[in-house]
């Protein structure tokens, strides 16, 4: 096997990582970290003052043949022999890549070193700053660009007053012209930053127990808690240099457009790279190196095509966004002081071809703007200034994505020939949009373009999506399908509308599901409370709230499977699952259950399932809240809640998650101050992890907001859509959800909450609706003139001590080839 | 024809299961304007007496039963499964008298006819 070494675990690194095993598996992979956590997401590394934890930053994924050392960097490497040395080991190697990355650059000044002066790089120096900041009032950001600014949003969530110093005439001055700084510096003093520009330090000293930093400008001083350099980055060249691979004038590691050092058999990609001379400072220049790196490495010969520097980003909540040429033989721009926005597009001598532009204030035609530089100008100037209805065509050579390369022809190849229908199967087809997000909208546009029509309509009888039907019953007070379809929709109604409005009537609490005309609506499932297999028999699964049982009712569950013959398995959800029992034995096996104290877990219905725990602090020794209790009061809270889609949650005791809540639809996890809160997880065929939503809140605001999470979605959601995609499928993502279910932005919480009361309220067992109930329970024979005749075609097999429906062994071809495979039993769900 | 249930039984919108005797097992259905259908119980998909526990609308306009099972739609009139055209539900003469369900095959109708 060959080895590969790479110097550096960053963003650039671990992109390359991930393409290299995946062209090439062979190559034996070994990362030398300085840091002491695996790679993560530095690009938003400020919201790790958001509440975002230092892991969910984390970037780092298995990878085959691939050993990461972490701590352990590399301090020499013996180009001849090809080994890199590291403090504590020695790591020969075929090839070697440099992926070193920036260190903070710090300008020479006096007291630059004293204690409460920074830099703003890596999680290390944010934790640094977090702890200096306790207490403090004051703090000084030295820089007033894309980083500056990121420090100074940071000191800002740290709750300090905050100071931007900058040597350049405006903000941004990379990006921006002095028009759009001018607007910027507006939007951030109007948050209560200090901005003050043309101004450098000249020295920082110690005064009374603080630190005050003189300026160039006469009698201008800053006395100041804290301080933090921001000025600009420098590649991390030293190794290289000390082993005489040639680094450029200005620094970084010199390479071909092959990311090829002057030693062929050492590449360099992402800041520390100075390709053909040229330092690349931002991500996606860096993912191209990667991509170039992990091609050559399999024999390929990618040559980097090119940077695209454009930029969009919210900063302290204002957009601002730059794209191709900062110059050129026109311009035209449009400032609305008034509204805080400002535009320019850069364009060619006839103003036909866009050559560039920037946007501060409002980006919204940003994508439409990069994507066309370099062709046509996509609609009317005045439009795309001024903020009109922007209509416009791309050629098939512009490229949507800049994170990723890729083109509006890659997006519409992948539209028309992989018939792709929704913006996650673009994602997952083409990489568009995984990166930085700001190509969404434009994807949405392109898919529209390739003739997909994007229809939330549930079925032939209603040209209405879920969402609407659900505005409708909860405003008209519609209580039966039949006056719904009769006013709103058309024909008869088929399987997929009437399940769907019979779940928005019982989210809005309108009693038993099998009362009434609802009884006509439910699937199957529902319709006999169980879950139907491939043989025409129901399985049974009682509620075991937090996956918490007595002895007594475990041995009441084994009476029961022993009586009706059933099968028993302990599912995922950390219940037990009876198989095989017929529909007219459902109502005997359900009383004797009942009478145990048992409930129906609703195992068969678009409804919350479980709230797995782990044991927390009760029993183990790393656990700091009462998982299971946790979990208990929520499934019992939420416990026959209809929604969308099954609803699955689960509550972990500490940060070792070994309840997996971060794969579910919510998820609580512990802390030594309350809980964090997750939502959004998926396991299934795409898996997801939950996002956060909140951190260390106390229980009532944990439950509250889960509570408002839930119906929010019920509310919204689109036919059989889980919470990730529905999560995902928000404009404006997780934030906007926090805006709405925790800030109140839309005015609807309080209205939330009074549905989820009204549910808690109305919450009855389903089992024993039916038990008590005889015309209900009528329905549950076999043939309605025979009602005890058993189904003859209904038979069973014995495999491993159990029964299995006749034939299921055959099918599974179960063949004795695999040791040990086990035969399948029809057990999907729905 | 054999008298299964009262009409009264079905719910509107669901059917019911009935086992002649002969032993087949036949599908009966009420739908919403209290007309009746019946078809064979046995889903030809999975070989498993379901179909009378699916749930019943339209097509276009066409009255269908869908299978609990995997979910293809089938022609109450005809019988025909919409979604794979080779395949087909039996169907079943149904009538109601004095408020009695009676079902049987349809060769029997014609004979009588």
């Amino acid at each position: 096997m060959s080895k590969l070494v790479v110097i550096g675990d960053g963003m650039v690194g671990r992109r390359f990582l991930e393409a290299v095993t995946q062209r090439d598996p062979s190559w034996e992979v070994t990362v030398l970290c300085e840091e002491p956590r695996p790679a993560y997401d530095r690009v938003r590394l400020s919201a790790f003052f958001d509440g975002v934890s230092a892991e969910e930053l984390s970037l780092a994924s298995d990878l085959p043949n691939v050993e990461v050392k972490l701590g352990e960097p590399a301090v020499s490497i013996a180009r001849t022999s090809k080994v890199v040395y590291t403090d504590s080991g020695e790591y020969p190697y075929d090839k070697l890549v440099f992926a070193t990355g920036s260190y903070a650059f710090v300008p020479p000044m006096e007291g630059a070193d004293l204690d409460g002066v920074f830099v703003y790089r890596t999680i290390d120096d944010l934790e640094a700053i977090k702890a200096h900041s306790e207490g403090k009032r004051h703090g000084v950001v030295i820089g007033g660009g894309l980083l500056g600014l990121e420090a100074a949003n940071a000191l800002t969530l740290l709750g300090l007053e905050t100071q931007i110093v900058e040597f350049a005439p405006w903000l941004m001055a990379r990006q921006l012209d002095e028009a759009g700084g001018g607007i910027l510096k507006q939007h951030i003093e109007k948050l209560g930053i200090g901005v003050d520009c043309g101004t450098g330090g000249t020295k920082i000293e110690t005064v009374d127990g603080r630190l005050r930093m003189e300026t160039n400008r006469e009698g201008v001083a800053y006395d100041t808690d804290l301080i933090i350099f921001a000025a600009g980055v420098r590649p991390r060249d030293q190794l290289a240099r000390e082993c005489g691979i040639e680094v450029g004038e200005r620094g970084g590691i010199i390479t071909d457009l092959g990311c090829q050092t002057s030693d062929p058999d050492v590449y360099a990609i992402g800041e520390v790279a100075a390709m053909e001379g040229m330092c690349f400072g931002l991500v996606a220049p860096g993912y191209s190196m990667a991509e170039v790196v992990a091609d050559r490495l399999a024999g390929g010969e990618a040559t980097f095509p090119g940077a695209d520097m454009s930029t969009k980003l919210k900063l302290l909540g204002v957009d601002v966004a730059q794209f191709g040429a900062m110059e050129g033989p026109l311009s035209t721009t449009y400032l609305d002081p008034a509204h805080g926005t400002y535009a320019k597009l850069i364009l060619s001598d006839d103003a036909q071809t866009l050559l560039g532009g920037m946007l501060v204030g409002d980006a919204e035609p940003y994508p439409l703007l990069r994507a066309s530089v370099g062709g046509k100008v996509p609609g009317k100037l005045a439009d795309l200034l001024g903020g009109g209805e922007i209509e416009g065509t791309l050629p098939d050579a512009a490229q949507v994505c800049s994170c990723n390369a890729v083109t509006k022809g890659d997006i519409m190849g992948a539209i028309h020939e992989q018939g792709c229908q929704d913006v996650g199967e673009l994602k997952a087809c083409t990489k568009a949009g995984t990166s930085c997000g700001s190509c969404v909208p434009m994807l949405k546009q392109l898919l529209k373009e390739g003739g997909v029509e994007v229809s939330n309509a549930v079925c032939e009888h209603f040209g209405q999506s879920r969402a609407e039907l659900f505005d409708i019953v909860k405003v008209t007070g519609i209580t039966t399908f039949s006056e719904l379809i009769a006013r709103y929709g058309t024909g008869s109604g088929c399987d997929l509308c009437k399940p769907t409005v019979a779940s928005i009537l019982a989210s809005l609490s309108n009693g038993h599901i099998l009362e009434g005309e609802q009884a006509s609506l439910q699937d199957t499932n529902d319709h006999f409370l169980a879950n139907m297999q491939r043989n025409g028999t129901y399985s049974v699964v009682p509620r075991i709230p937090g996956g918490e049982i007595t002895p007594d009712k475990l041995i009441v569950i084994g009476e029961v499977a022993k009586e009706f013959d059933l099968y028993t398995k302990i599912t995922g959800g950390q219940r037990i699952d009876m198989f095989g029992a017929r529909v007219e034995d459902l109502p005997k096996i359900w009383r004797k259950l009942v009478d145990a104290g048992f409930e129906s877990g609703h195992a068969y219905g678009k409804a919350l399932r479980t709230v797995k725990s782990c044991v927390g602090t009760d029993w183990c020794r790393y656990g700091v809240q009462d998982s299971v209790k946790m979990a208990i009061d929520l499934e019992l809270r939420y416990r026959g809640l209809r929604s969308p889609h099954k609803l699955k949650s689960a509550v972990s005791g500490c940060a070792r998650e070994c309840a997996e809540a971060r794969g579910k639809d919510f998820g609580v996890i512990a802390t030594e101050h309350g809980w964090n809160l997750y939502v959004g997880g998926n396991g299934g065929f795409t898996p997801r992890h939950a996002d956060l939503l909140l951190s260390d809140v106390d229980t009532e605001t944990l439950v509250r907001t889960i509570d408002r999470f839930l119906m929010f979605y019920i509310s919204t959601a689109d036919r059989l859509q889980r919470t990730s995609k529905w999560v995902e499928g928000l404009e404006g993502g997780i934030d906007y959800l926090r805006e709405v279910i925790v800030d109140d932005k839309l005015g609807i919480c309080a209205e939330l909450d009074a549905l989820m009361e009204k549910h808690v309220e109305n919450y009855a067992d389903e089992w024993k609706g039916v038990i008590d109930d005889p015309e209900k329970l009528q329905r549950f024979v076999s043939f309605v003139n025979a009602p005890e005749a058993p189904d003859p075609k209904i038979e069973f097999e014995t495999v491993r001590g159990q029964k299995f429906p006749a034939g299921s062994t055959e099918r599974s071809h179960a063949t004795p080839v695999l040791l040990g495979t086990p035969s399948r039993l029809g057990t999907e769900r729905n | 024809m054999q008298t299964i249930c009262a009409f009264d039984r079905i719910i509107p919108g669901r059917g019911v299961a009935a086992l002649l005797e002969d032993g087949t097992q036949v599908a009966v259905f009420r739908l919403h304007d209290d007309s009746l259908f019946a078809v064979s119980n046995l889903d030809p998909f999975m070989d498993a007496n379901v179909m009378s526990r699916g749930l019943v609308g339209d097509r276009g306009g066409e009255p269908i039963v869908t299978s609990p099972l995997l979910k293809q739609a089938f022609s109450l009139k005809t019988g025909v499964c919409l979604d794979d055209e080779t395949v087909a539900l039996e169907v079943f003469a149904v009538e109601v008298l004095s408020g009695e369900v009676r079902v049987g095959v349809n060769s029997e109708v014609k004979a009588s006819a």
